[in-house]
């Protein structure tokens, strides 16, 4: 038609390419850092792994010379050096949870969509690259943490060293397990499209569901718990072994339930109306 | 150039769109109009694949939307709700819609310029005004280079100033030979702006025209006629098929389908007296609110159910 003929012709701005995934990361990345809350979770998680283990080890240290012989019989020098890991789950997994509901929440998905209409790319990306953030800063979180604490307990000679069993391990395994942790509630957030129905989700399956397992009879609820995600996922954390899934199955065990969960909101992204 | 085949949607039980099918060319302004409620936006949500048809499907540039390698620069969209992060800075929001096509950022900062929100780029668009949003949203929409722009409601909250502005703009596109689709539940606006117009009422097309036509029909052929004859004249003017004549008061009849030479002509050859011959100026408002209104009654007495949403 000569309509369209025209169109063609139409003079096109110099640089308004294809749509690619590694572009709509850019954008995605662009998206999770121009945002004051996203970086404030993000801080704070930081925060809270250095500032927590610091402080745990600062309370043991100073009462380590008054501790019951069974206490310092039970005490490993690198749980208290993982108290903060606690308080930046939460962190990471709320913000996981708000960087898709937070887009539903404004209408800024409509635009999302709009850029990217076939709609999986901005969920590959956003997973993608929040998981590439949080491990990238949850990592030297996690390190710094570590001799931070230690440095503390060394005073008592009840540290431990990096190259001492299982610790790099558990080092690097509690800045993936925060990782799948946030995957975990994006995928959750992804499903559920609410901020607080999300988080009430994430929060439900990862710290409610465990102590609700006691009402089952004690065979079941042993059987069944250490498949829960937050008891897969912390087996990565332990720090003696012989717990009852191996630190990297558990973990394994916790990345299939996040991917789960990101492929049933994979699932309903492409058929849902926006 | 968008086209529309037989798209239909249904939320739930309701349906919004009803066998729409339409073509929207390029080079021209076409106004999509109908009254809060009649599918315009479904409509438009459709054309760029947020909300799947029901049944029937819609093309932009000969493809559907969404199979597009280049999706900003096919279609530029301002929907009518917002669709801004509000903790996102104007210039950031832009920046990210820009990089899912590589859109440099001297395109983002020249429509930063260009739609006069210079001074408040680095600011959260939640702080930002309904003219000030509206305007980010255009920004937004012709960040690609779009070969067809779709606007809803754009001139919603803009300053009189705005609305020119918009105007002129949609009227530069269009001269650009671009595809400009705006809707609007006001004639009044349409009437200046567009050259087309797309019709919808309860999700039906209702006329599809141009404005040119739509205003001549609109001010047609409404005549009111005063005779002491007014029996009689009646009797001889409805002699033809298209022709209604009501008797609206003792010696006044509203005649529709002649003009008031015809009537007088008429009235002439039958030696019948006139008092008055007067032409009635309808608004385009009135037409467009008979026309929409006329749909409203069609489809209440088809289906008693449909009452309270027509009315809703």
């Amino acid at each position: 038609m000569s309509s369209v003929a025209n169109v063609e012709r139409l003079p096109r701005v110099p640089g308004v390419g294809r749509l690619t995934q590694t572009r709509v990361a850019l954008s995605e990345w662009t998206k999770l850092w121009s945002v004051r809350s996203t970086r404030w979770s993000l801080f704070a998680a930081f925060l809270f792994t250095i500032g927590v283990a610091a402080l745990a080890c600062a309370v043991v240290s100073h009462h380590y010379t008054r501790m019951s012989p069974q206490d310092k019989a039970s005490f490993h020098p690198l749980e208290v050096n993982l108290a903060g890991v606690q308080l930046a789950q939460l962190a990471l997994g709320v913000l996981g949870v708000l960087i898709i509901t937070a887009e539903y929440s404004t209408g800024m998905i409509r635009a999302s969509f709009t850029a990217v209409p076939k709609r999986l790319p901005v969920l590959w990306a956003k997973a993608g690259v929040f998981a590439f953030v949080t491990f990238a800063l949850m990592l030297p979180a996690v390190l710094v943490a570590f001799f931070v604490g230690q440095a503390i307990l060394a005073r008592h000679n009840i540290g431990v060293g990096i190259t001492a069993p299982h610790v790099i391990r558990v080092l690097v395994g509690a800045a993936l397990y925060l990782t799948v942790v946030g995957l975990f509630g994006l995928g959750l957030g992804a499903i559920v499209r609410n901020t607080a129905g999300g988080i009430a989700s994430f929060a439900a399956i990862m710290f409610v569901l465990p102590p609700l397992m006691n009402v089952l009879p004690t065979s079941w609820n042993n059987a069944a718990s250490p498949y829960l995600p937050l008891q897969a996922g912390e087996a990565i954390l332990a720090t003696t072994p012989g717990g009852h899934l191996s630190p990297w199955v558990g973990l394994a065990l916790f990345a299939g339930y996040a991917a789960a969960t990101i492929a049933v909101a994979a699932v309903l992204l492409v058929r849902r109306d926006t | 150039m968008i086209e529309a085949h037989s798209l239909t949607k249904d939320y739930g039980k309701k349906r919004a769109v009803d066998g729409l099918s339409f073509v929207v060319e390029p080079g021209v302004v076409t106004g999509f109009l109908g009254p809060n409620g009649s599918g315009k936006s479904t409509t438009m949500r459709l054309i760029l694949g947020l909300d799947a048809p029901t049944a029937g499907n819609v093309t932009v540039n000969g493809k559907r939307y969404r199979d597009h390698q280049a999706p900003l620069h096919e279609v530029g969209a301002l929907l009518e709700a917002r669709s801004v992060h509000t903790g996102r800075s104007a210039y950031n929001h832009l920046l990210a819609l820009a990089q899912t096509h590589g859109i440099p950022r001297r395109r983002v900062n020249e429509l930063i310029d260009m739609v006069g929100l210079h001074d408040v780029a680095k600011k959260r668009a939640g702080t930002f005004s309904l003219g000030m949003g509206q305007r980010l949203g255009i920004a937004a929409a012709l960040l690609g280079d779009p070969q067809t722009v779709m606007l809803d409601e754009p001139v919603n909250g803009l300053d009189p100033e705005g609305i020119h502005w918009i105007r002129n703009l949609l009227r530069g596109l269009a001269a650009e030979g671009r595809t400009v689709f705006v809707s609007s539940h006001l004639m009044s606006e349409m009437a200046l702006t567009a050259d087309h117009l797309i019709v919808v009422g309860r999700g039906r097309l209702i006329a599809d025209m141009s404005v040119d036509d739509f205003v001549r029909r609109a001010s047609g052929n409404i005549v009111h006629v005063r005779s002491p004859q007014a029996e009689e004249l009646r009797g001889r003017l409805v002699a033809s098929p298209d022709v209604t004549v009501t008797l609206i008061a003792p010696g006044l009849l509203e005649v529709s389908g002649l003009s008031a030479p015809q009537i007088g002509e008429t009235a002439a050859q039958h030696g019948l007296v006139l008092h008055e011959l007067m032409p009635q100026q309808v608004s385009l408002e009135e037409a467009f609110m008979d026309l929409t209104r006329d749909d409203v009654e069609f489809k209440t007495a088809v289906e008693p159910a449909a009452t309270t949403e027509a009315a809703a």
